[in-house]
């Protein structure tokens, strides 16, 4: 068990220090990283100095161990456009974007699990084809252009909702949904998959022979074993939520991390651009570790593994 | 859907294939230049006739025909999804082949650098790279294709490492043929399957982070229409002019739905033991 704990943490770290290494050299893909960080319209003689200043003139290896021995002190670097710390201004969005993927989980999982459950059980009938549609629907809609429509639908047409912004709990009613349709449809397949995974054996049929009602069967036994894997998927995808907040943000104007990354990026301000990075990446990794160790704890087959 | 042509995989391959053609011959469907402003004719509805020219899906904020642009607009997805698709095919089977082929520290040192490639979220490491890069045609599809490869590589690398224990590996290695030789001969043939289904479903993907890219500015350039880039003008003027947002909309969404259904019907006809799903 504890074996097997450690064997994860130890994935987790040497992925973080992949993602570390790539985005390094990412940062370095254009030959000078001091022109990335300059202002537009710098003398020469200015960006010689910020290159001094920033370290970029020392050897590759010496910049790289420089900003490993940074990070792992939380040193994400100054702003030279925002002339403030990094982490600072990067920490100040990441509760909107926090508060966007808790909205969009919400009904990514109030819609799709239910969904998943009347398409595995009703197997075969049109409500599992209307919703089979429904889900397919979800999966293929490009976030910006459902968002736009919500804003067009319920915010122009109808004037129920506020089309942008922050001011208030319905501002975030529409990125919500925006965001959460492709987790829903995702949590609407694997629910099904689960579910009739588990209809099909032999212990359903037994409660059955006992007599007990499809309803019961599947609320009392079925719903408790497919949750595993539906747990496991749920960790993973808050992940490609944090990531899908790009969009969703920039088209609500919502003040979150995503909106912050896309206005750094105009800002020409990429060390927020490269913290923002790291800051998703690790997350996933450690949601992905977390998935990993609830997975073994609930389910003690896959710890006695290996 | 055991792989027989039914109705509902005709109708997809048929739009499929409109797309292709509405892509290819956008220079004689389109009787208007794509890039052509006129000031006179901004924010036209659909069904706009002039005595000279028509314009049936209306003008966007510059005065340009907006069935052009979206005909225009299906090539540079079509093109982007194709050539970033081929780029992480090949470079991920690559290396999953070599992976699950010479095991070792290739082994180790390609399947670390996989999991954190696919740490990353795809979006936010086109992002950066395009940010440091500079947008354009070429680094969007480098970097929609190098974020990618680790997808194909698992997929590989898990069956290049079933696939070399069979027997007749070992006969074609007994009678000489060299690494490259069996690889490419007796092991790519075997597991090229999986790799076609994977290909698909990342080809829908692909066209949907093109438009998203193009939306935040970082994909095609202006003036060049992508259905990205034409809904991310369309935004400003929602209130105004809905069929800029509606009409790339659509088709964005009907060829993705469209790509992801063939995709499906793919993996149940290459794969039987999924119909039982």
């Amino acid at each position: 068990m504890i074996r097997h704990f450690a064997g994860r943490v130890g994935q987790a770290i040497v992925a973080t220090s992949g993602v570390l290494t790539i985005v390094f050299f990412i940062m370095r893909l254009s030959g000078d990283p001091t022109l990335l960080l300059v202002p537009e319209g710098a003398s020469a003689q200015q960006i010689a100095e910020l290159r001094h200043a920033l370290g970029f003139d020392r050897p590759l290896l010496v910049q790289y161990v420089a900003y490993l021995s940074d990070l792992a002190h939380l040193d994400l670097g100054q702003s030279v456009v925002q002339r403030a710390s990094v982490a600072g201004i990067v920490a100040e969005r990441i509760p909107y974007t926090m508060m966007l993927a808790a909205g969009a989980l919400l009904v990514a999982l109030g819609i799709g699990i239910p969904a998943g459950i009347v398409m595995a059980v009703w197997r075969g009938s049109i409500m599992e084809r209307a919703l089979a549609g429904f889900v397919l629907t979800g999966q293929s809609l490009p976030t910006f252009w459902s968002g736009i429509l919500l804003i067009l639908l319920f915010g122009v047409a109808l004037g129920w909702l506020p089309s942008s912004g922050a001011d208030s709990l319905q501002s975030l009613v529409m990125p919500s949904i925006a965001l959460g349709a492709l987790t829903m449809s995702t949590f609407a397949r694997m629910t099904r998959i689960a579910v009739l995974d588990e209809l099909s054996r032999d212990y359903v049929m037994a409660a059955r022979a006992r007599g007990l009602s499809l309803r019961t069967a599947v609320l009392r036994h079925v719903l408790r074993n497919a949750s595993i894997p539906v747990v496991t998927i749920a960790a993973l995808e808050v992940g490609n939520l944090l990531a899908g907040a790009v969009i969703v943000e920039t088209v609500f104007a919502w003040p979150g991390i995503g909106q912050l990354a896309i206005q750094s990026i105009a800002a020409r301000d990429f060390l927020v651009v490269q913290a923002i990075v790291l800051f998703v990446s690790t997350v996933y990794i450690g949601m992905n570790l977390l998935a990993d160790i609830a997975y073994a704890v609930i389910d003690p087959r896959i710890r006695l593994e290996r | 859907m055991s792989g027989k042509l039914s109705p509902g995989i005709i109708v997809i391959l048929t739009l499929l294939a409109a797309f292709i053609l509405a892509a290819a011959g956008a220079d004689l469907l389109a009787h208007n230049d794509p890039l052509r402003q006129s000031l006179l004719m901004r924010l036209r509805p659909p069904g706009t006739f002039t005595a000279t020219t028509s314009y049936p899906l209306g003008t966007d904020d510059l005065g340009r025909d907006l069935l052009a642009r979206i005909l225009y607009g299906a090539r540079a997805s079509l093109m982007v999804a194709t050539l970033s698709v081929s780029v992480s095919l090949v470079v991920g089977t690559v290396v999953g082949l070599l992976a699950g082929w010479f095991r070792g520290w290739i082994e180790i040192v390609s399947m670390r650098l996989v999991d954190s490639v696919l740490s990353i979220p795809a979006i936010l490491l086109a992002i950066l790279t395009v940010a440091v890069l500079g947008p354009g045609f070429l680094t969007l599809v480098l970097v929609l294709g190098l974020t990618r490869w680790p997808r194909y590589t698992r997929v590989a690398y898990a069956q290049t490492l079933q696939v070399v224990t069979l027997p007749y590996i070992r006969a074609a290695e007994m009678a000489g043929c060299g690494p490259v030789r069996i690889l490419l001969r007796h092991v790519l043939p075997n597991i090229a399957g999986p790799l076609i289904v994977v290909a698909t479903s990342e080809f829908g993907l692909m066209i949907l982070f093109e438009a998203g890219l193009s939306f935040l500015g970082l994909g095609v350039q202006p003036p060049y229409p992508s259905w990205g880039s034409i809904m991310a003008a369309g935004r400003q003027y929602v209130q105004r002019a809905w069929w800029l947002t509606v009409f790339p909309g659509v088709a964005l969404f009907v060829l993705v739905l469209c790509v992801n259904l063939f995709g499906d019907w793919l993996r149940d006809s290459l794969d039987p033991r999924s119909l039982s799903r």
